[in-house]
């Protein structure tokens, strides 16, 4: 057995996210380019890329873990480290810039007591601002989770939030 | 036969809006009424009217109801479908006249727009392939493949004068001529729908509304160039669009209009996609090719062109969502319909998503030399809350700001240029009084120097020199000599920028220096935002002739910076204020000012 197929048996067959994911890679290792398809699926499953899996990754795609990293850190959709419950993601597109959504995100930062990035001490928001989520009809636009919240006003911040707790 | 049609949109705007929570409603209702029989519901793609969203149309009436709510439905219902009344209480109030319902054309946002990309948009149900065949899918396609020679094909799109509307305006049958020339056992087509300018949603609501006329028009450039194999190159961000894509590909290949042996003809094309990360510069073609190929997303220099060396040093074709989507309406209808439409250099019509302080939010179709003005006011039905319109912003990131003065002027790639902006993707927000116009030169240059990939140093250094600058002039710290500075950072990062991103980047500081430059020299002078939003240069006041001495402002402070007694005097101490605005939404004597 070669190394690559050694190391995908490293995924333990009980858990069943790690078989999913174990499933994607023997699809996807020799496809041309198929290293960010298997990026997505890994970050789809666990919400970040865990550094144990990329290691898993580099062997079975051969695929140098440095080159794994230099894409995983390219591109602001991957994280490298765990997030909150529920990510809050507040557009600073131009369109919800325009009509302050600069306070939305000011708002929601108070109320946690995080900025934009950090992640609540009991883990259940993470605060991220992000380019535009194409609903520019219903600016100034958030989404929490999959849930968009439009039209907002710096008042509606608290009701959202509780929502979720 | 259903004696009446319920389109709802399925759009974007309107899914975040709750569009599919009345879907349910109704069909609920329906059923509920014993009518679901009769009634026929579907979701169709964007209307494009997003500020009135939820947006829900009535056939054969053709009613247009806007802001529709679940708890509207059973009354909806009864009225219109059952009493056959049409509820007035919820029409959008422009498409009604003394009873009568207007058809669609006649009310100010859609009288002006012409519909040739988004054609089948907010018409036809995306999720079944059934219905774009209705409405002559796929028949272009069918005229390519069983009368055409691929250069005649190559030949009618150069006639039609059509350029790429991704942001360039390259001529689209040039590429393809480009990419059909060299000799190679494998070529590709790629449509780039990595639309990463913010304010812009034309492609989504394309992929969302019509995907298959993307695939199909894929297919026809297939044909043409000589390849078999077919990427969509498509937005993380876009889950909606990526599942209609994949539900249009799966039907396209279950009715051999995909894969092999299209129509009985032999041909061959296979279509695949592939998902973007949240990387702007992917947008920039050679970016997207490394991306497609699992690398990080940096632009390659050019030559070699793609045309000649693309993905994995093959000869590939790309082009952006709105260009393909025109592509089977010029097959269908000839290069000269086309060519009738629009400017002597700007064929065809623009697809712009309207934004910002603007009432008619949403997406517009309209042919090439339609003036701003119009777009503006007689489609935009003009600036929300009386204020004053300032200027208007095109080109996303890579565009300019066009100021009130020129506002008559006819939209096409020439004229967009020669003022300063560019057509960029279509992404048109639009900006009043309250906007300053530093603050959003500097809101670009943030944008973009987060999103230079740093592979060349002007770019990578430049735009980031140029955004200090910027945000020292709001702090109110600037001099005089820092907007000479720009300007020659501004040509620098120009010139000798690897990609089109750092070649543009300065295109937004530019375009306000020339336009603005008066609101430069109040930051700097002056130490005054004229608009009131760089907050370094503000100051919360109370007019004590105004106030009422209620307190209330006083007690909503998140930082206690407003001191005073009730029934005496109160002020703001300017050391603790954050400037966060609570006094003054708070104050129900408008008697604070920010200054």
């Amino acid at each position: 057995m070669s190394n690559a197929e050694n190391r995908l048996n490293d995924f333990d067959p009980n858990d069943s996210k790690g078989q999913e994911v174990k499933k994607f890679i023997q699809e996807h290792k020799n496809i041309k380019g198929g290293l960010i398809p298997v990026l997505h699926k890994i970050q789809d499953v666990y919400g970040y890329l865990p550094k144990e899996t990329l290691n898993t990754v580099s062997d079975s795609m051969n695929i140098p873990l440095t080159e794994i990293y230099g894409v995983a850190s390219f591109y602001s959709y991957f994280s490298l480290t765990p997030k909150g419950k529920h990510v809050i993601r507040v557009c600073l597109g131009t369109a919800c810039y325009v009509k302050n959504s600069q306070a939305i995100i000011d708002e929601i930062g108070r109320e946690l007591g995080i900025t934009v990035g950090q992640t609540t001490s009991d883990g259940k928001f993470t605060l991220e601002a992000t380019r535009c989520l194409g609903a520019c009809g219903l600016s100034p636009v958030m989404m929490i989770d999959d849930k968009v919240f439009g039209r907002l006003v710096k008042d509606d911040v608290p009701k959202i939030l509780s929502e979720f707790n | 036969m259903y004696r009446s049609q319920v389109l709802i949109c399925g759009g974007t705007g309107c899914t975040s809006s709750g569009s599919m929570d009345i879907k349910k409603a109704l069909e609920d209702e329906l059923k509920k009424r014993g009518i679901d029989k009769e009634v026929e519901v579907i979701r169709t793609g964007c209307f494009g009217l997003c500020a009135l969203g939820p947006v829900v149309i009535i056939y054969p009436e053709g009613a247009f109801y806007s802001r529709v709510k679940v708890e509207d439905i059973p009354e909806l219902v009864e009225e219109h479908l059952i009493k056959g009344r049409i509820l007035k209480r919820l029409v959008y109030h422009e498409s009604i006249e003394q009873d009568r319902v207007k058809s669609l054309d006649e009310v100010g946002f859609y009288k002006k727009q012409m519909r040739v990309a988004l054609k089948n948009c907010g018409v036809i149900d995306p999720e079944n392939i059934d219905e774009y065949l209705a409405f002559d899918g796929y028949k272009a396609l069918e005229k390519v493949l069983t009368t055409m020679k691929p250069e005649e094909v190559i030949s009618q799109i150069k006639k039609s004068g059509l350029r790429g509307r991704g942001g360039g305006g390259f001529p689209t049958g040039l590429k393809w001529e480009l990419t059909a020339k060299p000799v190679a056992d494998q070529k590709y087509v790629v449509c780039n729908a990595d639309e990463g300018d913010p304010g812009a949603f034309m492609d989504r609501s394309i992929l969302e509304g019509d995907p298959n006329c993307v695939l199909e028009a894929m297919e026809i450039a297939g044909y043409a160039i000589g390849a078999t194999k077919g990427f969509i190159y498509i937005r993380a961000e876009y889950p909606i669009a990526v599942k209609r894509l994949s539900i249009a590909i799966n039907q396209a290949k279950e009715y051999g209009l995909l894969g092999k042996n299209i129509l009985g003809t032999g041909f061959e094309f296979d279509i695949e996609i592939r998902l973007g990360a949240g990387a702007f510069v992917c947008g920039e073609e050679t970016a997207l090719m490394n991306s497609i190929e699992g690398k990080r997303g940096m632009p390659r220099p050019k030559p070699p062109f793609p045309a000649n060396s693309g993905l994995w040093g093959k000869p590939t074709l790309i082009n952006n969502v709105e260009t393909y989507a025109n592509i089977t309406k010029i097959i269908l209808n000839g290069a000269d319909w086309f060519a009738n439409i629009g400017t002597e250099k700007s064929k065809g019509t623009k697809v712009f998503a309207l934004g910002g302080k603007i009432t008619n939010t949403g997406l517009v179709e309209i042919p090439m030399g339609t003036t701003l003005r119009e777009i503006i006011y007689d489609i935009g039905g003009g600036i929300p809350n009386n204020k004053k319109f300032k200027a208007v912003q095109t080109g996303g990131p890579s565009g300019g700001c066009i100021p009130a003065e020129l506002i008559d002027i006819p939209i096409d790639y020439d004229s967009l240029i020669s003022i300063g902006s560019m057509m960029g993707s279509g992404g048109m927000i639009v900006l009043d009084e309250d906007n300053c116009m530093v603050d959003v030169a500097r809101f670009y240059l943030d944008f973009i120097k987060d999103e230079s990939c740093g592979k060349c140093t002007p770019c990578r250094v430049g735009t980031k020199r140029m955004l200090e600058i910027l945000e020292k002039i709001t702090r109110g710290q600037g001099t005089m000599d820092d907007l000479d500075k720009l300007e020659t950072l501004a040509k620098e990062i120009k010139a000798s920028s690897l990609c089109g991103l750092g070649q543009t980047a300065p295109n937004p500081v530019l375009s306000t220096l020339k336009y603005f430059r008066d609101e430069y020299i109040a930051h700097i002078v002056d130490k005054k935002c004229p608009a009131g939003v760089c907050k370094a240069l503000l100051q919360y006041k109370i007019d004590d002739e105004k106030c009422r001495k209620c307190g209330l402002c006083a007690r909503s402070c998140p930082v206690s910076a407003i001191e005073g007694k009730v029934k005496e005097k109160f002020t703001v101490n300017q050391d603790k204020c954050i400037k966060c605005g609570t006094c003054m939404t708070k104050c129900p004597f408008k008697a604070i000012d920010k200054k």
